[in-house]
């Protein structure tokens, strides 16, 4: 199977009432690991995301797949940071996407089964999805993204109103996720999460993008005033 | 009083002994109704879904003549559809004209905009929740409208039990395309109104109390049925 990577954003703006909320931003995204996305509040991070994911309409520019773009589509996955539970019983959550392109039903059933073991909710499958605690339905939301296998993930702030545990339950799939080589674009605020991540990052500010880097590089040595700032925890205008 | 005593009384009578006359008009308001309201459903709980989830040029049209259409008069609709009927109208070589069929069909068309306006505004709040995800899945504009139907469908539900409220108590429309015949088109509510004509108060109490017993009877085992139906796939 070939990979839908890599993604090039060339030239991409969106403005909305006449108002610029992203762009010009030119980006490729290759094909390994996890790239974080930081910056202030506004900055277009979310935006950013939903552009990649072909979720946002574009105002100008392109973004393109190494392969088609329906393919890519189906190949691609999102969570949302107040996760959206489908009104459904926790494993018909599960099932939802699966259901949607036709998988047979032992896959299926095999795949809820261990997905079920891997965020712990095997208790509470037949539970209302609505009913459960946030950082429940933050995993649940991870396990019904990660289940058609995506090629690619992107997460916005999955860890956003989590607690320690919750967020360590939450990381370690992703370090699994990747370790099976799905390629992972999230955003967060958590700067700590982002060291413990992050392969590259890219720091947005103002709508483009300000800084980009391999961790490495990015977290030890920050090469803009701005990032400097931004790490040092000032408030950027 | 005096009078709503005799009409307990005699739809007590009536009911105990299995009057055949009250039997065979009940089980027709009931087939008219219940059939008006199964042909409306299937066209108004996709129409208002569809409604809520697309944007279209005249859409807002679409809506506003929707609800200005759930207040239509039931005289008028009788009318127009006994027009369009009657030997010399459109479809009249159909001989539809003084059957169930064409109760029915008045009866859809009153009740169609009232159970499209309550789902397109369910469905509109469930979008609302659901619009990211499913956009996010990749789905399909029929799976869109599956989903919203099948997770809606409590609020479904009640679109539908108001759509079955006001076609088992309507008589104007049906009173004109039927024709109150009796053993073919007589039905709870023209008949009320054929009793409460002849002076028969008792037996109009009395197939009132029935009318009221019948809907109450409907709405309970709609919403108990529901309540037991089983999570399942769609």
């Amino acid at each position: 199977m070939s990979t839908i990577l890599p993604l090039i954003l060339k030239d991409v703006a969106v403005r909305r009432r006449g108002k610029r909320l992203l762009g010009p931003v030119d980006l490729t995204l290759k094909s390994e690991g996890l790239t974080m996305i930081v910056g202030p509040n506004g900055s277009g991070k979310t935006t950013l995301l939903r552009v990649m994911h072909g979720v946002e309409r574009l105002s100008s520019g392109s973004a393109t797949w190494a392969v088609a773009e329906e393919e890519a589509r189906h190949r691609q996955s999102y969570v949302f940071q107040t996760p959206i539970m489908l009104r459904r019983t926790v494993a018909d959550n599960l099932r939802y996407p699966l259901q949607l392109i036709a998988t047979p039903r032992a896959e299926v059933e095999t795949r809820i089964a261990r997905w079920a073991k891997r965020i712990g909710l095997e208790e509470r499958m037949g539970l209302q999805a609505t009913r459960l605690s946030g950082g429940e339905k933050q995993k649940l939301a991870l396990a019904r993204a990660l289940i058609r296998k995506p090629d690619v993930l992107f997460l916005d702030e999955p860890c956003a109103n989590l607690d320690g545990a919750s967020t360590r339950d939450i990381e370690s799939i992703l370090q699994t996720a990747l370790s099976e080589k799905t390629r992972i674009i999230m955003t967060t605020h958590d700067l700590g999460q982002a060291k413990r991540l992050a392969r590259d990052a890219i720091f947005m500010l103002h709508g483009v993008v300000h800084e980009t880097g391999l961790a490495t590089g990015f977290f030890s040595a920050p090469q803009t005033a701005e990032l400097q700032a931004f790490f040092r925890g000032d408030i950027i205008a | 009083m005096n009078d709503i005593y005799e009409g307990l009384v005699a739809a007590f009578w009536l009911v105990v002994t299995l009057d055949s006359d009250l039997m065979q008009i009940s089980l027709r308001s009931l087939q008219v109704s219940l059939s008006a309201l199964l042909i409306a459903s299937a066209i108004a709980l996709p129409l208002g879904t569809f409604l809520a989830i697309r944007r279209f040029r005249f859409r807002r049209l679409v809506i506003s003549l929707l609800n200005a259409l759930m207040g239509l008069p039931p005289v008028v609709v009788g009318l127009i559809v006994y027009i369009l009927l009657s030997r010399s109208g459109p479809f009249g070589v159909l001989g539809l004209l003084f059957t169930p069929t064409a109760m029915i069909i008045a009866q859809v068309i009153i009740i169609t905009p009232l159970i499209a306006s309550i789902t397109h505004q369910a469905m509109r709040e469930l979008w609302a929740e659901y619009h990211d995800l499913l956009i996010s899945l990749n789905t399909s504009p029929w799976q869109r409208i599956k989903t919203l139907i099948w997770d809606g469908r409590r609020n479904l539900l009640t679109a539908s039990l108001a759509g079955f409220g006001r076609a088992i108590g309507e008589v104007g429309a049906i009173m004109i395309v039927g024709g109150n015949i009796d053993n073919a088109t007589r039905v709870l509510t023209t008949a009320i109104a054929l009793e409460t004509g002849k002076g028969d108060f008792a037996l109009a109490l009395a197939l009132g109390f029935v009318l009221i017993a019948l809907a109450i009877g409907i709405n309970i085992c709609i919403h108990w049925l529901s309540r037991t139906e089983r999570e399942g796939r769609w």
